[in-house]
């Protein structure tokens, strides 16, 4: 940085001390080397700022400046200073870095190379690669892919065979076990970043989005379901064809079922596999009612003249 | 290894009291030798670091770890983008300037 220490300062030739020290900490904070690691040329900035500052803040020595007596590039020699950017890039610098002591530096790494190194590119409308870096017992392996792949309900709970065709073309075959679980994540080993000089490729890795079912609902290994019944089948039992995850089965409501029945097909929920049994799929009874003609409001009419009910006496509050 | 009474010979303006109150926030962290600290060349340059932020800077003290943890992890960054493009080789090293030189005009040293 040229010119004279007023003009490195940006100060008048009759600026007081107040004013040159507060030119020499705003140029200071901007220009520190440490503040700027990235700027190879803050480090000449600054020591001509502080020379400078040295220079007038110095009531004798800028009286000899002013007179003619001295030069301003012969005071321009600060002190070979160390600064602490050329420490802390190096590995020493581990000790500070951010967030406390203890711990290695790599543990950082992947949130850096998931930035740095991710892969454009959708998959198959539903989700793309998100690119991912690992570390495989101190040596660098490939970078695991990751993808998204979103199934149905049912693919998720009997399983299923998909294919991917993966941004570069290769397609990948993947095997959705049975009873997989929703943000499960599957690991093909092998199917990631080719490998490049003798490493080990990478895995992709293929988190699984399961989409909602219009009536099943699914709690661990089980089923659940709600059966819309008439109130004749209800009331009078009735044999019905209920929906199952792999077809319709035949089951018998008692007589005199009610709203809220909980009736179990055993077997009938997530399949046995790997040693754990099948899981069960539970029917609640959900009366609906139609519109009664005539003879059925009768029929109501003499029934409830003959019996008291009050299906509403539980919500009385006892205390 | 600099003893605390070196260090603060060798900073101009610091004094013991500063150190050992630093020392306690944690901002400076140097290895131990026997229970005392036991400082390194990159503790006194973080050292005069914190003075100048401290004290020539008027960054106060409850925010002085707000600006040292942010330069932790300014530097932590850099120290491991380096330690990325050292682990690639030049072949490698080359492939990766060339793709960025779109987004990123690195300057000859690089």
């Amino acid at each position: 940085m040229a010119g004279t220490p007023y003009e490195i300062l940006g100060v008048k030739k009759d600026a007081t001390a107040a004013q040159i020290k507060s030119a020499y900490l705003k140029l200071a904070k901007k220009h520190h080397p440490d503040l700027n690691p990235g700027d190879k040329r803050a480090e000449e900035r600054f020591k001509s700022i502080s020379a400078a500052h040295d220079l007038l803040s110095d009531l004798e020595k800028r009286a000899r400046y002013d007179r003619g007596e001295i030069d301003a590039t012969g005071q321009e020699r600060a002190p070979d200073r160390k600064f602490y950017r050329g420490y802390a890039e190096g590995a020493q610098g581990g000790r500070y870095r951010g967030g406390g002591q203890g711990g290695a530096d790599s543990a950082a790494f992947q949130d850096i190379f998931a930035d740095l190194f991710r892969n454009g590119g959708p998959l198959g409308g539903q989700g793309g690669p998100q690119g991912a870096g690992a570390f495989a017992g101190g040596r660098m392996r490939s970078a695991d892919q990751r993808y998204q792949l979103t199934v149905s309900f049912i693919e998720a709970a009997l399983g299923a065979a998909r294919r991917l065709t993966l941004p570069d073309g290769r397609t990948l075959d993947v095997t959705i076990p049975a009873g997989l679980e929703n943000g499960q994540v599957l690991r093909l080993r092998g199917q990631g970043e080719a490998g490049v000089n003798g490493q080990p490729a990478g895995d992709a890795l293929i988190e699984v989005d399961i989409l909602p079912h219009s009536f099943f609902r699914r709690d661990g290994d089980d089923i659940h379901l709600d059966l819309p019944v008439t109130a004749g089948e209800a009331a009078l039992g009735a044999k019905i064809a209920v929906p199952t995850l792999t077809g319709p089965v035949n089951m018998s409501i008692p007589r005199h079922s009610d709203t809220g029945r909980q009736l179990r097909l055993r077997g009938r929920g997530i399949p046995a596999r790997g040693g754990r049994p099948a899981g069960d799929l539970y029917v609640t009874l959900k009366i609906v009612l139609g519109t009664p003609d005539a003879a059925f409001e009768e029929a109501l009419k003499a029934f409830y003249e003959r019996h008291t009910i009050d299906p509403r006496k539980h919500l009385v509050e006892t205390s | 290894m600099i003893s605390l009474q070196s260090v603060c010979a060798a900073v101009p303006g610091l004094t013991e009291d500063d150190l050992r109150r630093w020392l306690e926030h944690d901002w400076v962290r140097p290895e131990r030798q026997a229970g005392e600290p036991a400082f390194a060349e990159i503790d006194v340059a973080r050292i005069r670091l914190i003075r100048e932020l401290y004290m020539d800077f008027e960054v106060n003290e409850p925010s002085v770890p707000l600006v040292l943890s942010l330069l932790d992890q300014l530097y932590a960054t850099r120290r491991q983008l380096r330690l990325v493009l050292e682990t690639l080789d030049p072949p490698a090293r080359r492939t990766v300037a060339e793709t960025l030189a779109p987004v990123i005009p690195l300057d000859s040293e690089s």
